[in-house]
């Protein structure tokens, strides 16, 4: 059943993001730290558990790929609902302190993915569709 | 005329779904037409929806973009952070735990490093224009982490609203500009493999900024890029009003 996979998915979401509120709360800031995070690591290793032991039919990962699909369009409406007047007219400083933040911290993103050795890169992609197709 | 604007308020997240559609196939085809695909479709379509952001807060003076336009109110659920982090969730259904792993060690530091070098490349700046004072600093400068932990660090160490304010609009800038600057600086800066998104998600922090940039950029990014960046926040919330304007105010009085 579809909505196998979709309780899943939800199922996961929760007891991650609970568990991020918990870390927040024991370090003492108002907010979620890593739920998100949490609960990625719980789908993979409860998905994988579930299909090693024939749980998960692959009907019901569509009920999770559903949802993988429609990240970009959910990700389009995020970015439909920003408040980026604020951001345009926050005035010079605040440009200019985003910005710079912004750039620095993209520079040292090579640096830091060198540690450990290089990884390889994911093979070209040629458009979403095609992606879709071979999930 | 009104009962159609009452059914689109009303049945407001079909009606987002409907909207966001239009905007997807539309991008797609001016990606294809005008860009030869070069600039690929999901970069056009979040740039398409800044737009219609800026539009929507432009026009009703709100916060929440389009969707405070009342017709596209659904634009906020389908956009909000529920379903949001749903979706991002779901994108590491087939990720292979051990590159996690692998990356681990760029991950953990890429996040403190994130939230420190943001943090004091903002206080910088503050100072540049002339607020000095260890609490402004620490202020703009977690603005400069994210939008969430300018207002948090300002809340907890009294700073001004006015301070509070330009914190929050520092956050934005940088969520906006994430957003829509990585796919064209993807390639200079080997944003190609899980382990530099990993680098990247925990360097760069903002939630929204990331999901977005990685989704014009290469989808199968994004579990790499949240799974750190979903940290950031947090510690962005513990570090900066405490270990950081600590820090600044041992060096500057």
């Amino acid at each position: 059943m579809v909505v196998i996979g979709v309780a899943l998915l939800a199922g996961c979401y929760l007891v991650g993001m609970l568990i991020g509120d918990l870390l927040g709360l024991a370090l003492g800031v108002e907010a979620n730290v890593g739920g998100v995070g949490f609960a990625m690591v719980l789908l993979v290793v409860v998905a994988d558990q579930l299909r090693r032991r024939g749980h998960l039919e692959p009907v019901s990962e569509q009920g999770i790929l559903f949802w993988s699909a429609m990240y970009i369009p959910i990700v389009v409406a995020m970015a439909a609902t920003q408040n980026v007047v604020s951001a345009v007219s926050g005035g010079p400083m605040a440009i200019i302190a985003g910005v710079a933040a912004v750039a620095v911290c993209l520079a040292l993103v090579p640096v830091l993915a060198r540690i450990g050795g290089r990884a390889e890169a994911l093979p070209p992609l040629r458009d979403d569709e095609a992606m879709e197709a071979v999930r | 005329m009104n009962t159609l604007k009452d059914l689109l308020v009303d049945d407001g997240l079909v009606f987002a779904f409907f909207v966001v559609g239009v905007v997807m196939v539309a991008s797609h085809a001016t990606s294809k037409a005008v860009t030869r695909g070069r600039l690929q479709g999901s970069a056009i379509a979040i740039i398409v929806g800044l737009v219609l952001a800026y539009v929507g807060g432009h026009v009703t003076g709100g916060e929440k973009g389009i969707s405070d336009i009342a017709i596209f109110g659904g634009m906020a659920l389908l956009g909000g952070s529920m379903l949001r982090d749903l979706a991002i969730v779901s994108t590491a259904y087939g990720v292979d735990l051990r590159e996690i792993r692998r990356g681990g060690a760029t991950g953990i530091l890429s996040i403190l490093l994130g939230v420190f070098v943001s943090a004091i490349v903002g206080a910088a700046i503050a100072a540049m224009f002339g607020y000095t004072d260890a609490v402004s600093m620490a202020t703009v400068g977690g603005g400069a982490a994210t939008y969430i932990v300018g207002p948090v660090t300002g809340t907890a160490l009294g700073a001004s609203s006015e301070v509070v304010a330009l914190s929050v609009a520092a956050g934005l800038v940088k969520s906006v500009l994430v957003m829509i600057g990585t796919p064209f600086i993807a390639r200079f800066i080997g944003l190609d493999n899980y382990k530099s998104a990993m680098a990247y998600g925990g360097l760069m922090g903002t939630t929204s900024g990331v999901a977005g940039g990685l989704a014009a950029t290469d989808k199968r990014l994004v579990p790499y890029g949240a799974m750190t960046a979903t940290f950031y926040t947090g510690m962005g919330c513990l570090l900066v009003p405490s270990v950081f304007y600590f820090a600044l105010r041992g060096l500057f009085g």
